[in-house]
């Protein structure tokens, strides 16, 4: 399995440690003061990742089936969470950005995990079904076209029993075939979103050159790629 | 050309493609660069392909961005 690279700016370089603005650094000397003035940047801090995460469940809603008390609690959950984690790596922060920024990073992060959570609480399909009459609607196939598609499909799915990993396929039946969201596939799996993602993408890479070696994707669409 | 572009499109996989971990590590940073009008996907062509590729990063770079834009205001 191939490795994912590292990356850099175009110029090579890392970012770099940066000069705080006065803003940022406020932040972390109030976070880091006693008592009375530690307690008050706290409530500020969870006020303004309450704002966010129920500003991000309300973006992602409508997709997700959240609505009401529900989406407030995974709301305030998000907050509370990303409240912890920003304690607890406080001391990773480099300045490369606002503090605020970053800070909120991890509201978003925590909305993620929770939906990804909160998928398996209604789950539209069992983990180990594979749907493939779904592909030629998610794929945009013409029906007039649908012998030339039944061909394509055969060879996909040959390609996915004879070149794919056991992991690598039920990765792929999971997210491509059931349409489940990787977040909530990686609580299933009890994996992370990087792995996750790397088995797909080394999936989709096999199937590509088998589909390409087979005559049904252009040859010259891989090489740029 | 490609009879198949939606499945070609999510076939295609990107070598640039740096992962999720580093994505995340820099999304703060890649953020305040889009949201400043700075040609980001420029200076990190990697978390660009990234994002492009990857649905849940691409969801929590939509997400922070509109945070920073203040959209959650």
């Amino acid at each position: 399995m191939a490795t994912m690279p590292v990356e850099r700016s175009v110029d090579g370089s890392t970012v770099p440690a940066a000069r705080l603005d006065p803003e940022s650094a406020e932040w972390l000397r109030a976070l880091a003061g006693p008592g009375p003035q530690h307690e008050a940047a706290l409530a500020r801090l969870h006020g303004m990742l309450v704002r966010i995460a129920r500003a991000e469940v309300r973006r992602r809603g409508p997709r997700v089936r959240i609505t009401g008390p529900e989406l407030d609690d995974l709301a305030y959950q998000a907050a509370a969470d990303a409240l912890m984690a920003i304690t607890r790596k406080i001391g990773q922060f480099r300045g490369e950005s606002r503090f605020t920024t970053w800070a909120c990073k991890f509201a978003i992060f925590e909305v993620s995990a929770k939906l990804g959570r909160h998928f398996w609480r209604h789950p539209v399909v069992p983990l180990d079904a594979e749907d493939w009459d779904r592909l030629p609607g998610r794929f945009g196939f013409d029906p007039a076209r649908e012998s030339e598609w039944l061909d394509l499909l055969a060879a996909l799915r040959r390609a996915v029993d004879a070149k794919l990993t056991p992991r690598q396929r039920e990765v792929f039946v999971a997210i491509v075939l059931n349409d489940v969201p990787l977040d909530a596939l990686v609580i299933e799996l009890g994996s992370s979103r990087n792995a996750i993602y790397k088995m797909l993408f080394d999936a989709r890479r096999k199937l590509r050159a088998a589909l390409v070696t087979d005559g049904y994707l252009d040859r010259a669409t891989e090489e740029r790629s | 050309m490609n009879d198949w572009p939606a499945l070609d499109d999510f076939l295609r996989t990107d070598p640039q493609d740096v992962g999720c971990d580093r994505a995340m590590e820099m999304l703060h940073v890649y953020v305040e660069l889009v949201a400043a009008g700075v040609p980001a996907e420029q200076r990190y062509p990697g978390i660009a392909a990234h994002l492009r590729a990857c649905g849940p990063c691409g969801e929590d770079f939509a997400g922070l961005l509109a945070a920073v834009r203040g959209e959650a205001d």
